[in-house]
């Protein structure tokens, strides 16, 4: 283990713990205004008036007669409005927000400000979508030619479902307009994004716009795009009341049915096999974006550059669609887009291996792609795939290949029982070239006169620990003590521009940049100076350049490869399951804190558990999210899971710091089809190709195949 | 109590304090209490102190907590009972403070996560959450903490499945709990008799 990965006291684990750091909603002022929106209750209607109710001194309405720049809140692509103007696209929809000094009051107000609509047909579910936002095409070899010489075709069709980032501080955001200066801060991923979104939306310069994070209260990728439109609207609403804050705190309702969540899918797979190997898949993800396209393009990108998996397959034809329908955007939830593909192939791979009478971990080990293979978009492995050691250390903790045998030979009357192994990766860092096209990360370190040192980024802990990471990779390359380099939360006024807190970039990216910049820092270091380096990004040479025209090249510099193994057991009287075990080898490089990696690790593994059974989100008549509260949504509490067991593996990846890779994400990706696995060998079932998987489901599935036993 | 100006971290911490200072502290509400119902005053020990609030009896007690003595260590996840980012220890015992109307409270002791953190015990927990880096976004820590509290004076030796049935009111969406209920076995063994 390198020295680096030894645990430390995180940055700011002492105001966490003791309750002073600071969320947004905890900000006290004395004049303090509190916003509320007006959404659409419809999901696809036309505007025809909006009749405010009177509203008291000191309370004034906002709407798109307010927004002074464009009524446009940038995300990739300029579809969504700060306030919709005549139309609205789904329900939760704002059209206008009422603020004033007494929350009760503003609610009251809100509600009863009447908008008269004429009601349009809306379109629901993406089977019936009349809107393509995106439609992707990539592959490579001859697919026709596989098809029709395949010795077998299989063909199998799976859909996720919603699932929501349920962070435990719900989005908020506060704005204050002062001496021409707008400064916004709240629970948010990416600074610059909400810089740049509030520039657009009120006209002001970028210099007149100062976004601070907050301590921010979980984001995995909830925090990414939505703050922007918060920002943008309370933005907006600032500047018509100067000198006074006005704060949107969500409440968990309106959190979990208005806030972008993760894409439902549906996917099609057909693969062609020869000789008892897969010699083409023809893959086709559908992914419901909702109303507007905020991040789908992004996540679409990556849920089909990983459809094929880990395995290597000569033949590829893949078509990936985000499709519009009157309901809330989609976004990025950890993971972003591969979660749902991951599904796919791995469901697929152990169906096959069932048909062709081979166990499924074999079958699958004999296809993944080993260095220097290509990848899914003609790209190369260029680093190990450790998969086989990692695959070997999962056996290894969980007994997986016995108990797999056991279970299939004999199940009990009342209980059964079931385990599953799913392999994937992650790709590090930004899809293709928008780190080198887009981004441009800048990053300073500035040392004061005492010899500390300062990390000027805009990257946000949201519970991450960059800011314990970062400062150990600064203090490690400058050979200074972990106590003597600080990183506050960013505000823009301050630091430079290093990219959004997404796609597990953070540490790999800017901590490598802010390493070379401590690395030069080290080199010019005079005692008792003040000092200050800038460092910007290169994309490493080796890399094969990415064309998002036709999806070739390196998709990704690097990949950080996981493996779990889930056991279940089910109670067949209740269908009921108890989550036995889960056991992971994951690689993310050199761990920078090995206890806030494996902290990482544990932590997203238990959202994909919930991911694969009870996190569910239903939607009514008109699109909406039922499940909305905490007890409707229901999410794994530390009662839940049996023994959920980490171990990591380590592949250098030479362009990170120390060796590290991108960590975040991993280990959600690929946890729902080893949970469906076990969940198919523990219910005598074939083919579950759904998630979530419903307790009540599963006593159908019992159900027949015990009347399948007894005939 | 006294009323601080502007939005800055130095009003809250000095609202705080004061809260916490003082013998006996007054807050009158614009914000809980709605003009048509009748205030009623109610008396409990705060973190220590004696404090009388003045206010809409069904009024939350988070909210009392929160807003009007500015003790914002209480967070607020879901107002609904289902998440125990609230949590505090009334009379000792653990509860979700949105649970709580504000006119239940006098006569009792309310401890918050800016009273607990004072005490020895507290000291335990924060080293031994520190070694496990179990802390993540920080948002569901103070109520785990006080959950923590609740379970190890009820329990000074707990198993794991105790610790996990424990604080399975707690959510943390971070951390997959296992840092958290290592923390609080490490803290039952290395605050030995504290408990
Ligand atoms: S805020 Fe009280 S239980 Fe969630
Ligand atoms: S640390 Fe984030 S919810 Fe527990």
């Amino acid at each position: 283990m390198h020295p680096i990965s030894q645990p430390v006291v995180k940055k700011d684990h002492t105001e966490k713990m003791a309750g002073s750091a600071e969320y947004v909603g905890d900000f006290y002022s004395t004049d303090m205004l509190h916003a509320r929106f007006v959404r659409s209750p419809h999901p696809h209607a036309r505007i025809l008036e909006i009749c405010y109710p009177e509203l008291p001194e000191g309370y004034c309405s906002v709407d798109h007669r307010d927004v002074l720049g464009e009524n446009i809140v940038h995300v990739v692509e300029d579809d969504s409005p700060v306030f919709e103007v005549d139309e609205v696209f789904y329900v939760g929809d704002p059209v206008a927000m009422i603020i004033g000094p007494d929350p009760q009051r503003v609610k009251a107000l809100a509600a009863a400000t009447e908008v008269r609509y004429e009601v349009l047909s809306a379109i629901l579910d993406i089977d019936d979508s009349d809107t393509v936002f995106f439609d992707y095409h990539y592959g490579r070899g001859d697919c026709e030619d596989a098809f029709s010489e395949a010795d077998k075709v299989y063909e199998e069709q799976f859909s996720t479902g919603y699932q929501e980032q349920a962070y435990l501080e719900t989005q908020g955001m506060s704005a204050r307009y002062e001496d021409g200066l707008l400064t916004v801060h709240g629970s948010l991923q990416c600074p610059y994004y909400v810089h740049g979104a509030i520039a657009k939306a009120t006209g002001l310069p970028k210099g007149s716009v100062r976004v601070i994070q907050d301590y921010t209260g979980g984001g995995f990728g909830g925090k990414e795009a939505y703050p922007s439109f918060l920002a943008a609207q309370l933005g907006v609403a600032a500047m018509k009341v100067p000198g006074k804050d006005v704060r949107v705190v969500y409440d968990r309702r309106e959190d979990m049915e208005f806030t972008s969540k993760r894409h439902p899918s549906r996917c099609t797979y057909r693969a062609a096999v020869k000789d008892g190997r897969v010699t083409a898949l023809e893959i086709d993800v559908r992914f419901n974006s909702g109303a507007f396209t905020t991040l789908s393009p992004v996540v679409l990108q990556r849920g089909i550059i990983a459809a094929p998996g880990v395995y290597h397959v000569p033949s590829l034809k893949v078509r990936g669609r985000g499709l519009r329908t009157h309901t809330v955007p989609t976004g990025a939830y950890r993971g972003f887009g591969a979660p749902q593909t991951f599904f796919a192939i791995e469901r697929l791979m152990d169906h096959i291996a069932a048909d062709l009478g081979q166990d499924p971990l074999d079958f699958k080990l004999a296809h993944a792609a080993k260095k220097g293979d290509p990848t899914s978009t003609s790209g190369i492995y260029h680093y190990e795939v450790p998969l086989p050691e990692m695959v070997d250390k999962v056996c290894e903790m969980s007994d997986y290949r016995a108990k797999r045998a056991a279970y299939a030979k004999e199940q009990g009357r009342r209980y059964r029982n079931g385990i599953g192994i799913a392999l994937w990766f992650h790709g590090c860092g930004f899809t293709g070239s928008g780190e080198r096209d887009f981004i441009k990360a800048v990053v300073g370190l500035h040392k004061h006169a005492d010899g500390t040192v300062e990390v000027l980024a805009c990257n946000s802990d949201i519970g991450q620990g960059i800011k314990t990471t970062f400062s150990k990779v600064v203090a490690a390359e400058l050979g200074i003590p972990y106590d003597q380099v600080s990183y506050g939360n960013p505000d823009t006024s301050r630091v430079p521009d290093s990219g959004p807190t997404v796609a597990s970039r953070s540490l790999m990216t800017v901590g490598e940049l802010l390493r070379r910049a401590a690395a030069r820092l080290r080199e010019e270091w005079v005692d008792g100076q003040e000092q200050s380096v800038e460092e910007h990004y290169h994309e490493p040479d080796f890399m094969l350049p990415f064309s998002l025209e036709d999806f070739s090249g390196d998709a990704y510099p690097t990949y950080a490869w996981g493996v779990s193994a889930i056991e279940l057991r089910y109670d067949s009287l209740t269908g009921a399951n108890d989550i036995v075990g889960c056991w992971s080898s994951f690689d993310v490089g050199t761990p920078i804190d090995l206890a806030i990696v494996t902290g990482q690790m544990e932590g997203g593994v238990l959202q994909g558990l919930g991911y694969s059974s009870m996190e569910q989100m239903a939607t009514d008549a008109n699109g909406r999210i039922r499940n909305n509260s905490y007890s409707d949504y229901i999410i794994p509490t530390s009662a839940d899971v049996g023994e959920l067991a980490v171990s990591m593996h380590v592949v250098e990846f030479p362009f990170g710091p120390y060796g590290a890779k991108g960590a975040g994400e991993l280990p959600l990706v690929g946890i729902a089809p080893a949970f469906v696995e076990a969940a198919e060998q523990a219910l005598g079932a074939r083919g579950i190709n759904h998630i979530p998987l419903k307790a009540e489901e599963a006593l159908e599935y019992l159900g027949a195949a015990q009347k399948e036993a007894h005939r | 109590m006294s009323k601080t100006q502007g939005s800055s971290h130095d009003g809250a911490t000095a609202a705080v304090m004061s809260a916490a200072n003082e013998a006996v502290t007054t807050a009158t509400l614009p914000t809980t209490a709605a003009p048509s119902v009748r205030a009623v005053s109610v008396s409990f020990v705060l973190n220590g102190r004696e404090v009388t609030w003045e206010g809409d009896p069904s009024a939350k007690l988070l909210d009392v907590l929160r807003d009007d003595l500015r003790l914002t260590g209480v967070k607020c996840g879901c107002r609904e009972g289902e998440c125990g980012a609230c949590s505090i220890l009334l009379d000792g015992v653990l509860v979700n403070s949105c649970m709580v109307a504000a006119g239940r409270v006098g006569g009792t002791e309310v401890t918050t996560i800016e009273g607990y953190c004072t005490t020895e015990r507290f000291k335990v927990l924060d080293a031994t959450f520190a070694r496990r880096s179990a802390v993540q976004c920080g948002y569901c820590i103070p109520g785990m903490v006080l959950a923590a509290e609740a379970l190890l004076s009820a329990n000074p030796h707990p198993t794991e499945e105790e610790v996990r049935t424990g604080i399975s009111g707690n959510l943390c969406r971070c951390t997959g709990y296992n840092a958290i209920v290592d923390a609080i076995l490490d803290a039952s063994k290395e605050g030995e008799g504290l408990w």
